[in-house]
């Protein structure tokens, strides 16, 4: 994602990126960066949440009228739950990330690539 | 408030555990490229560009379960698409904390088409674009992120919200 919004800018087009892995998106360097501190899934704001999900779009577009600088990041101040094992369970042996029927295709889709790059399709 | 999650220590970590001893490597710029905003966003044409892998119900109102997808090219969708029909296919997100049921939650079209009915941008581009992402960097930065830019430059697109899940 990142790196489609580092050719958009580069070629004339500003951009905002909304996202919820922050060090993933600052890693890659993007010009302007609404931060959600919400698990991987709803970097516009909480679902079913319009109030909320105006107030994260409104930085979004607050940063593109006021930013005069790349890798300018905002963080919203909306705050997932009082509970946050989320964040020390994404990722571990303990809460697997993928399951079942998505880690299949997760492998599927890995397999798909290694045959797309070996008959030179990619 | 904790500190946020560091995804590219604790995803190392995690698929060495895994068995994968090869760590994925990031993307990494220490210098990035800007676009100052050519005109007051009332009047900008405003595009969405997803990693969501935003996809359009059959008539019959069922989901694509073939994952077929997901190795591919860019794609687009009418940004008029009614949002009843539209759904992710994107099984990489934090499925014990959230859902992906909300659309607008990472493809936020009602909030668009709502911000543009007050003004408060301009218009929406006809179409919105879909970007796979997670087999190759190059390929994303050499074909997929050009073909973005000229589908973007087609459709007299101003501005772009970029929304991963």
């Amino acid at each position: 994602m990142s790196l489609v919004a580092r050719h958009l800018e580069a070629n004339g087009i500003p951009t905002v990126t909304f996202g919820t892995a922050k060090d993933i998106v600052e890693h890659c360097g993007v010009s302007r960066f609404v931060f959600t501190d919400f698990p991987l899934g709803n970097a516009c704001g909480r679902s079913f949440d319009s109030v909320q999900q105006h107030e994260v779009i409104e930085l979004g577009l607050r940063l593109l009228e006021t930013a005069c600088a790349p890798r300018t990041t905002v963080q919203t101040p909306a705050v997932w739950s009082d509970d946050d094992s989320w964040k020390q369970l994404i990722f571990t042996e303990e809460q697997p990330f993928l399951s079942g029927e998505a880690l299949e295709n997760w492998l599927a889709a890995k397999q798909r690539y290694r045959d797309k790059k070996s008959k030179g399709e990619l | 408030m904790s500190e946020h999650v560091r995804y590219i220590d604790r995803t190392r970590d995690y698929y060495l555990s895994q068995g994968y001893d090869k760590p994925y490597e990031w993307a990494h710029h220490t210098d990035a490229p800007f676009a100052p905003l050519p005109k007051p966003l009332a009047e900008c044409r405003v595009a969405i560009v997803s990693t969501s892998d935003i996809a359009i119900k059959s008539p019959d109102g069922s989901r694509d379960r073939s994952h077929e997808f997901g190795v591919g090219n860019v794609y687009s969708l009418p940004s008029d698409t009614p949002l009843d029909l539209l759904y992710s296919r994107q099984e990489h997100f934090d499925q014990h904390a959230t859902t992906l049921e909300d659309v607008n939650s990472y493809y936020p079209v009602a909030r668009l088409q709502e911000l543009v009915s007050r003004g408060r941008i301009g218009s929406l581009a006809p179409r919105f674009h879909g970007v796979y992402t997670g087999y190759s960097k190059r390929k994303t930065a050499e074909a997929d992120a050009p073909e973005v830019l000229r589908r973007c430059i087609e459709d007299d697109v101003d501005v772009a919200l970029m929304t991963p899940v």
